[in-house]
């Protein structure tokens, strides 16, 4: 079943152009999807639609059965939303605050408290400090919190590890895969093109267009090419002199090692490479697997 | 790389009231060197940063930026380096030209100074046709160039970057590191933070920051050796996993 479905969503802010352009996918229910691209992307956009806070110029979306635009009551009661942006009452405590977004849905706190518990746990000895001061991580807590405390069918989070450290990314995508197995939709925009793994599904998008829908690994097999990882001593030289070869057809840096392919994936053997290359020092080169990132670069150029 | 030293702290330390944000942090960065500063939210990165700056004051400990020192010559300082943050860089009200021209009078350079340094930026960024505008209207990778080149337009003895790349797309991402090896190429030493361990693997070498105390220091393959780990990622996450102090 579809938990969520967008047909042809488009948005502009300003004349001629496209925040949002022609946008269509779709969201199984029970799912971890991934919406992934760079700040201006459309992320922040695509979210607001879907939550009925922002109207689209044209197209249609259903979430959880209901359409964004004429059943929007019913969306704003069954969806959660952390915005990327922290948007609880800096001047009310942690308590309450959830107690505050509890009561604005019907419910109390006991009666979802299974399903906020694990997060909670963290913050409740901060129970009677204001939200305005608390750490980043902490007010990150409280925010999700309170999205999920009327036990959302979907969970819209927005850019949730923004600014965050890769030890508490790791600790964060771990909750999500905990909430994800209560039986949450959840749908997660992030800038990290790292993240993507963890997705069951993602979405890339670049300048308001979806450049791919798929598995992670799905996307990762339909990469045009044999891509290379080469490394040599002086790697800035190198990647100079990897873009002025005719027979590359792509150099990028990636960390360690530079990632190439060849002109018409046609690859040249590693010594001859480094003859081309003029290099005077040895040049290492071996096959390797695309990252999403390696992908999101070639969809990039392609589009 | 030559041995001439841009920074170089002794025991540097930051205390607010009882809480030690900074502790007996001790290390050298060395010209033309682009040296990455890492560690969990928390640690004290940006704390130690604020000192290095002339900004913050030290506890304790002694630190001499650009031959400078932190404690009596935070003005001398602040005019030999650049800063560059991806949360303030430049003024969103402002075009792009009167940014520049705002930064380089902010930075001292002479009237003349700025009028060709200003062309020559705009351009080395060919950004003839959107000089007019609003620094807010720009698309966010050419607002991070913009911002990077304005940090160096008095050209620095070193620049501090903090979080430079965070959001930026995959290929403005890398744009980004020709124009850093670029300005270390033109002399300038580059003090970096990011939370991309791509990244880290392009810094000659990388500090880790670990609940105010420095972990580590050494290139990015002396780390992954000594931790017996393929990535730079893992050789976070070693160091990191054990802190105590979150964000």
């Amino acid at each position: 079943m579809k938990e969520v479905r967008l047909d042809s969503i488009s948005k502009s802010y300003l004349k001629g152009q496209m925040a949002i352009d022609h946008v269509s996918f779709e969201v199984n229910c029970g799912e971890l999807f991934g919406l992934i691209g760079p700040d201006g992307a459309g992320k922040t956009t695509l979210f607001r639609i879907l939550t009925t806070l922002l109207l689209a110029d044209s197209g249609s979306a259903i979430v959880s059965g209901n359409d964004v635009v004429k059943d929007y009551k019913n969306i704003r009661k069954s969806v959660g939303y952390m915005p990327g942006k922290f948007s609880l009452y800096q001047d009310l405590t942690v308590r309450e605050n959830l107690h505050f977004f509890a009561t604005m849905f019907n419910t109390t706190i006991e009666e979802n408290y299974e399903l906020v518990k694990e997060i909670y746990f963290q913050i409740e000895p901060f129970n009677q400090r204001r939200a305005g001061n608390l750490s980043g991580g902490m007010k990150q807590k409280l925010a999700l919190c309170c999205a999920l405390i009327h036990n959302p069918k979907v969970l819209f989070l927005d850019e949730p590890t923004t600014g965050v450290d890769a030890v508490s990314r790791k600790e964060f995508w771990e909750m999500l895969k905990r909430l994800k197995d209560k039986g949450i939709t959840i749908l997660v925009s992030t800038p990290y093109m790292d993240e993507a793994s963890l997705c069951e599904k993602i979405a890339l998008i670049q300048e308001g267009k979806i450049l791919s829908v798929d598995t992670p690994s799905a996307i990762i097999a339909q990469y045009p090419k044999q891509l290379y990882a080469v490394k040599s001593h002086q790697m800035g030289k190198l990647l100079d002199k990897l873009r002025r070869t005719p027979e590359i057809d792509s150099a990028n840096a990636f960390g360690e090692y530079h990632h190439i392919t060849f002109v018409e994936d046609k690859p040249i053997e590693k010594e001859q490479l480094a003859q081309l290359l003029q290099l005077n020092e040895e040049l290492i080169m071996t096959n390797t697997t695309p990252t999403i990132e390696d992908c999101f670069i070639d969809l990039m150029k392609a589009s | 790389m030559s041995k001439e030293l841009v920074i170089s702290t002794q025991k540097l330390t930051k205390k607010f009231g009882e809480f030690v944000a900074v502790n007996e942090i001790t290390f050298d960065v060395r010209k033309g060197e682009i040296f990455g500063f890492l560690g969990a939210n928390g640690a004290g990165k940006t704390t130690a940063m604020r000192m290095l700056c002339g900004l913050s004051k030290p506890s304790a400990g002694e630190a001499k930026v650009a031959g400078f020192n932190v404690y009596n010559q935070a003005e001398k300082i602040k005019q030999n380096i650049g800063y560059m943050s991806q949360k303030f860089s430049l003024y969103e009200d402002l075009t792009v030209i009167e940014n520049i021209r705002f930064f380089g009078g902010i930075y001292g350079l002479k009237p003349k100074e700025i009028s060709n340094r200003s062309n020559e930026l705009i351009n080395s960024l060919a950004l003839d046709q959107q000089k007019n505008i609003l620094v807010k209207s720009l698309p966010l990778g050419w607002k991070q160039k913009l911002a990077f080149s304005v940090a160096i337009i008095h050209n620095p003895k070193i620049v501090f970057l903090d979080e430079p790349t965070g959001g930026v797309d995959p290929v403005i991402r890398r744009q980004f590191w020709d124009m850093i090896y670029q300005a270390v190429d033109d002399g300038i030493t580059v003090f970096v933070t990011t939370h991309y361990m791509d990244e880290a693997e392009y810094c000659d070498r990388i500090s880790m920051m670990v609940d105010g105390d420095l972990a580590a220091l050494d290139s990015p393959a002396n780390l992954k050796q000594k931790f017996a780990v393929e990535s730079m990622d893992q050789v976070f996450y070693e160091l990191a996993r054990g802190a105590k102090r979150g964000d």
